[in-house]
């Protein structure tokens, strides 16, 4: 089954979906979308590293991603606002990346793919450290679930109860630079974020628990993953950012749904 | 029993001390508020208590296992974060339902479970934040101006509940506050608080300090004898008799 090249898709594409849903919901709450963005870019710099070391693509990147979430966690204190210094990491990171790679790799590198994605070009091999990936990621964000929960709505209050927030913010950090590190292959650097915040940012319209917001975010990631596959391959457009259209119009519609569903609630208590 | 102490304890941030040579203990039953005026360091050491940073110098005793309900003075929810009040009082540890409404009951915020969070008004979501303090039968409360938005009825009622947990429960309360008039009705011991533990003791002995009246000046006395005056008139038995601390022991 796994020799067609879309089932590898569609399973590469579902892993991700399953593994951002969640961990995108933490970034939703804790307003870290460009520190997951600059995360992102910082992945161009280990692929640029892998190809100098020769490693495996997939290890550059999560040590790179690492590194700069690390990176931007614990810099001292400056002038800068915080979103100005990931502003400069994020773009800074990105462009010396592309020169990096072009360098090293020369044409070896489809710098496309990179930034885009190449989900139909996934192999068995792909697949499995796709799926590792998430399976860390997905299982290290429910283990971690109500320990993160509360860190979000206060660190001091985390801390009374007995919970270290440093490390459970340190858990979100590792499960972000893995996402990064898995996703590349499915929707490219620079459409990640994407992953993280549309599926999270739509279910928000209907949930009234954060259980339910990311089981809802599961589902719009992975129904936009399998869908954005036929749609990319009916009409033969790229892949990866045909998935984020289908969770932009998902967005849209679930926003539309919210409106109608408040002015007829307003509609009746009146 | 001393549930929390301090020795020698400093904090400083990039070279500048923001507390310097604390020795600070609170005991069970008893109620200590921390004033001083802004940037004294009164939340910092707070949070030194609770763990939340660690000091730069000194240590921080805690009892084993100790257990501490901690009332932030902002919880600061995202809006994109749905979460109930019941669910909010499951955190860490899930409760039963029966649980939860108990402790909403306790602190006059009962029907509010299925609401959300960020829809509360600031009373409501006070009055909540003390109920998940308090829902694990803490040893320890500590409030980080607890009560900052409520208007004077609902301060008084806040700190009415305290008074009643810290009888029923026997708990420590370490409460930072702004208000000189709670120093004088709620507590047991007063800390005068500026980077160092300027004076303390009783309400009555603090404010008679030299240390206590450069800080607060005159206009905030002015303020004290307007109120013991209101106090002695209106309410004698409102509160726990500040100079109390005999039943403690």
């Amino acid at each position: 089954m796994l020799d067609d090249f879309l089932i590898r898709a569609a399973f590469a594409g579902v892993g991700v979906a399953v593994a951002t849903a969640p961990l995108g919901c933490f970034v939703v709450w804790h307003r870290m979308v460009y520190f997951s963005d600059a995360t992102a870019h910082a992945a161009i710099l280990g692929v640029a590293l892998a190809l100098l070391l020769e490693a495996p693509i997939f290890a550059g990147t999560l040590v790179a991603a690492l590194a700069m979430a690390l990176a931007v966690t614990f810099m001292g204190r400056n002038i800068y606002a915080f979103d100005t210094i990931l502003g400069v990491m994020a773009h800074s990171a990105l462009a010396i990346g592309l020169v990096a790679v072009s360098l090293i790799g020369g044409v070896r590198v489809d710098l496309h793919s990179l930034l885009f994605g190449d989900i139909l070009a996934v192999s068995r091999n792909d697949l499995i450290i796709i799926w590792l990936g998430a399976a860390v990621v997905f299982g290290l964000t429910i283990w971690r679930w109500s320990p993160l929960l509360i860190t979000t709505l206060n660190p001091d209050v985390a801390q009374a109860a007995g919970i270290d927030s440093r490390r459970e913010s340190f858990f979100l950090t590792l499960s972000l630079a893995v996402t990064v590190a898995v996703a590349i292959k499915v929707v490219g650097i620079l459409l990640i974020g994407a992953l993280l915040v549309i599926p999270a940012a739509s279910a928000r319209c209907f949930a009234r628990t954060p259980e339910v917001m990311a089981a809802l975010a599961v589902l719009f990631g992975v129904v936009s993953a399998i869908a954005g596959l036929r749609v990319s391959f009916f009409y033969d457009t790229p892949s990866g950012p045909t998935i984020v259209c289908l969770l932009a119009l998902i967005f849209t519609l679930t926003n539309i749904g919210r409106s109608l569903r408040r002015a007829r609630a307003e509609r009746v208590s009146h | 029993m001393k549930l929390i102490e301090t020795r020698r304890l400093g904090y400083a941030v990039n070279g500048e001390e923001i507390l310097t040579n604390i020795d600070f203990a609170i005991r069970e039953g008893e109620i200590v508020t921390i004033v001083g005026p802004n940037g004294s360091g009164k939340t910092s050491l707070l949070r030194a208590l609770i763990g939340a940073i660690e000091p730069t110098s000194g240590q921080v005793t805690r009892e084993k296992n100790l257990r501490i309900g901690y009332v932030p003075q902002k919880l600061g929810v995202d809006q994109t974060l749905p979460l109930t009040v019941g669910r909010l009082l499951s955190l860490p540890t899930r409760k039963s339902r029966d649980h939860v409404n108990k402790a909403l009951t306790s602190v006059g915020a009962d029907g509010l479970q299925r609401r959300q969070v960020v829809e509360l008004s600031g009373g409501q979501l006070q009055r909540v934040l003390l109920a998940r303090a308090l829902i694990n039968r803490p040893q320890l409360l500590v409030l980080d101006e607890a009560t900052q938005g409520l208007d004077q009825e609902g301060q008084s009622a806040f700190f009415r509940i305290i008074a009643k947990k810290r009888e029923e429960l026997n708990c420590g309360v370490v409460m930072v506050s702004h208000d000189l008039h709670i120093v004088m009705s709620a507590s047991d011991r007063v800390v005068c608080l500026n980077r160092h533990i300027c004076c303390q003791g009783t309400p009555e002995a603090v404010t008679s300090e030299q240390q206590w009246q450069d800080l607060f000046g005159v206009a905030n006395e002015g303020m004290f004898a307007l109120y013991r005056h209101k106090h002695q008139q209106d309410s004698p038995d409102q509160y726990q008799n500040p100079t109390a601390v005999a039943h403690n022991a």
